[in-house]
Formats: C-alpha cells, structure tokens, sequence
C-alpha cells in the first residue's frame, strides 16, 4: 500500500547550509513536485549530497526554510534515504528487512512474503540468509534500496546509488529505480554520471558550489543547456 | 608435588567442601554481573547516545573507576552495611548480598564504560540509518545494544574476570565464613596462610578452568554470531 504523498512538495525557500566558514548550500529556493525522477547532478562538492539530506531533514538548514507538504519539521514517516556507503545492521539480508518493515509496523503475518518480494524487486533473491555485511557492494546498495522500499515511502532519496557497483549491478539499481519511479514513488538521487541522468532523470538539476545553476526537464537540459556550467558539464569538461 | 598430587584429588572425587565454595564463589560472581548489565550497558548506551553538559566528565569519571581498589570499595560497602551505616538496618553485612553487592559496585563501572565505548563506536556507524528510519530512542538503544551483542559478550567477560578473581572486597563484606560466605579467591588467601596448600591448589585449578571454560565458550559464541550475522 502507498504511504500518503503528504510530503509533496518539497520546498526549499532560501535554504543555505554552512559548516564553519565553508558554504555548502547557497540560497537554494525551488519546489520538487510529485512525478519522474528528479536528479541532481554536479561535481564532488557542488553540495548534492547536502542537497539531499537537507530535502530528507537530516541537515538542518542554516538559514532559510524546508517544508514537505507545506509543514515544516516534518518527521520522516513518509521519506526513504539510501546512503553512498549504506550501513548494514549486523543480521541477515532478511533481518534487514524484517526491521524496516517492523518499523514501518507491518503485521508481523505479512512479513515473509513482503521480504520475498522486496528480495526479488532488487534482484537479491537466494540471499536472504547471508549475513548483510558478508554481500558486495552493490549487493549491499540494493539491498539498502529494498530497505528504504519496506518502509513504503511517497520519496526516496538515493545518494550516488551506483557509486560502488559494477556495470550489472548498475543496470539493477537503475531498473529498480524505474521501476519505483514508475509506482508512483518520487524519486530524487543524486550522481556524477551524466549518463545515468539521461537514463533516469524526468528533470536534472545542476549544481555547483553549492548553488543551483539550471534546472530543466531531461531532454531540455541534456539538448539546450541555458548556462555556461550546464554545457560544460554536458560537453565533459571539468568545473572548478 | 605432594600438594599438587592431592589437589587434583580433591577435585576428581568431587570433595563437598571444595565444591561448595566453587558453587558459591559462581553464584556471587554470575549474580553480580547479572545486575551489574542490567544496570551498566544501558547506562553505557545512555551516555554514548546522549550529548550533555558534564559527559566528557562522567566518561572520565567511569574509565578511573575501573580501577577502583577492591579493598576501598569493600571497606565503603562495610561502612554502609555495618549496623551503625545508612544501611544497617538491612542486616546482610557478612552475608552473600553484601558480597553480591561490593561486587556489583566493582563490576558496574567497567560494564558501563566498556559498554559505552562499543555503543558508541556502532553508534557512529548507524546513526545516519537510523534517523533516517525515525528510529525512537529507546529502539535506538535496542537496537544498538542487539546489534552490537557479540562486543558486548567480551565487556561481560571482563566484568566476570574482575568479580571472579577479586578478593579485597568480598573478604572485608563477607567476613569470609565456612560454609556460608568463603569464595574461591578468599578460601584460597585463607587455606594458604595455613599452610594446607592442597585445598588452595585445588581451588586455583577450578578458578583458573572455569576462567578459561568461560572465555572458550564467549569466544566461541562471538564466533558462531559473526558467522550467522557477519
């Protein structure tokens, strides 16, 4: 069953994020709808993974308002996260699930044959009594995608979802995210690889130092990108 | 060689004597450390998830006491439960409860900050997981405290060795006496000072095999856990 998408949209009104002296959100002010994926792109460090956070209500902003679904300091009953580097609870594959779906309190009856199903989604089937942290990387982060799945969220945020995996794994991940996308779930990830964009994203946005430079629908941003950024990423040179 | 050869007499007929203060010696020992994780690891996981003014302080504060002399620790628990102290009226100085109990106040602090620091460490780890998921804080603590089991089984085993070997406290509550409140460590101290060193031998033998049974059997469970949860 679909949680309620009561945390759409997803405000940034002037939201900065510092630590210390260093700026890493710069006044960010947009809206993330309901619909295709959204994805950010950018170099390492432009602030997509602080993005990210900030939109999940991890990292508080520095100045400046968040807001889902028109609340703010709104807890995250309804939002998924799927880190870089997920952390796997020292239990099984299954285990792993059963306590995101316990969390989510799913009756306990329903349990077996939602792990199976979460298992086959992320195509880990066959492995859910190998201990999590025993699985590759890639295994990992799908099975890190089923986690933040069991807890039937209206947004999932992914950070960098094929960062440590394979060219396999990769097309796994990415079909899952279709695949969630296509449920109805909001998606919005983040990566470096313009061509998991293309491959994924309903809209991309771009930042850089923080700041957002363009954002467009897919075909837009990738066919007539508006700033000098946006085309120099696109054309694969290096922003500094 | 004499005493040697009748200590492992005294061990392979099954003396009753020898027995009884092992029995005795295993009661005391396992009931304190029972209350001391009861009252320790959640203390632990309190502290290692929790930001508050004096923290630092109190970390400080329960690493020292870790090395608190046994003989001190006696000496205030005689001083609380003798018939004049606060807690007089309760009538267990010499009595088992009070050596339970000196050893609780030994046992506890080692618990709590060796508790704390794996917590913590499993904290650092899970932490952005675990807000994520809006995990309550005490699921929080549960489970940090499941998840970090097998750790927690070699802080157990710490606070067992200590309670298991010490002698200056339980001596000074318990008055070691026959029959009712004379442990291994103490009858050992006791039977030796008398020159009848088969019975000491004998029980040095059990103290040492049960140290060794018990440190087999937790590094066996460590093992066995990491194999089913990695």
């Amino acid at each position: 069953m679909r949680a309620s998408a009561s945390d759409l949209p997803i405000r940034f009104d002037g939201v900065s994020v510092s630590g210390g002296s260093v700026t890493i959100l710069d006044r960010i002010t947009l809206q993330i709808e309901a619909g295709a994926p959204t994805v950010l792109i950018g170099p390492n460090g432009s602030g997509k993974t602080t993005f990210l956070r900030t939109a999940m209500g991890l990292t508080r902003p520095s100045h400046g308002r968040v807001s889902w679904g028109g609340v703010e300091m709104s807890p995250p009953l309804h939002r998924a996260f799927v880190f870089q580097r997920p952390a796997m609870l020292r239990r099984t594959a299954a285990a792993n699930l059963r306590y995101a779906l316990r969390v989510a309190r799913l009756p306990n009856a329903q349990h077996d044959g939602r792990i199976a199903q979460l298992l086959a989604l992320v195509g880990l089937d066959g492995l859910d009594k190998r201990p999590a942290r025993r699985l590759s990387g890639g295994e990992q982060q799908r099975l890190a995608l089923a986690r933040a799945l069991a807890r039937d969220p209206a947004v999932l945020f992914l950070d960098e979802p094929t960062a440590s995996a394979d060219p396999a794994a990769t097309k796994a991940i990415e079909d899952t995210i279709r695949a969630v996308a296509a449920s109805g779930i909001k998606v919005v990830m983040s990566t470096h690889d313009l061509g998991e964009a293309r491959r994924i994203a309903g809209e991309i946005i771009l930042l850089h130092r923080g700041r957002m430079i363009e954002r467009a629908a897919t075909a837009e941003f990738l066919n007539s990108p508006k700033t000098g950024e946006a085309k120099a990423f696109i054309a694969g040179e290096l922003l500094v | 060689m004499h005493s040697g050869t009748s200590a492992l007499e005294l061990i392979l007929t099954g003396d009753p004597a020898l027995y009884a203060i092992v029995r005795l010696s295993l009661i005391v020992s396992l009931s304190a450390l029972a209350v001391s994780a009861v009252i320790g690891i959640p203390f632990g996981a309190f502290i290692a998830l929790n930001r508050f003014r004096a923290r630092d302080g109190v970390i400080v504060l329960l690493n020292a006491l870790m090395g608190l002399p046994p003989v001190v620790v006696g000496l205030a628990v005689y001083l609380l439960l003798s018939r004049s102290g606060p807690l007089g009226s309760l009538g267990v100085l010499f009595t088992p409860t009070a050596m339970v109990i000196a050893q609780i106040v030994l046992v506890t602090p080692i618990i709590a900050a060796l508790s704390r620091q794996t917590i913590e460490d499993l904290w650092v780890e899970y932490c952005d997981e675990l807000t994520a998921m809006n995990i309550g804080p005490f699921r929080r603590v549960a489970t940090l405290i499941w998840d970090g089991r097998f750790s927690l089984v070699v802080t157990l085993l710490a606070g067992f060795g200590r309670a298991a070997a010490e002698v200056g406290a339980i001596i000074i509550v318990g008055g070691n006496i026959n029959g009712f409140t004379r442990t291994m460590t103490t009858a050992i101290a006791l039977e030796t000072s008398k020159g009848d060193l088969p019975l000491a031998l004998g029980l040095g033998a059990v103290l040492i095999a049960i140290v060794i049974i018990v440190n087999a059997l937790a590094w066996l469970t460590r093992r066995a856990g990491e194999r089913i949860a990695g």
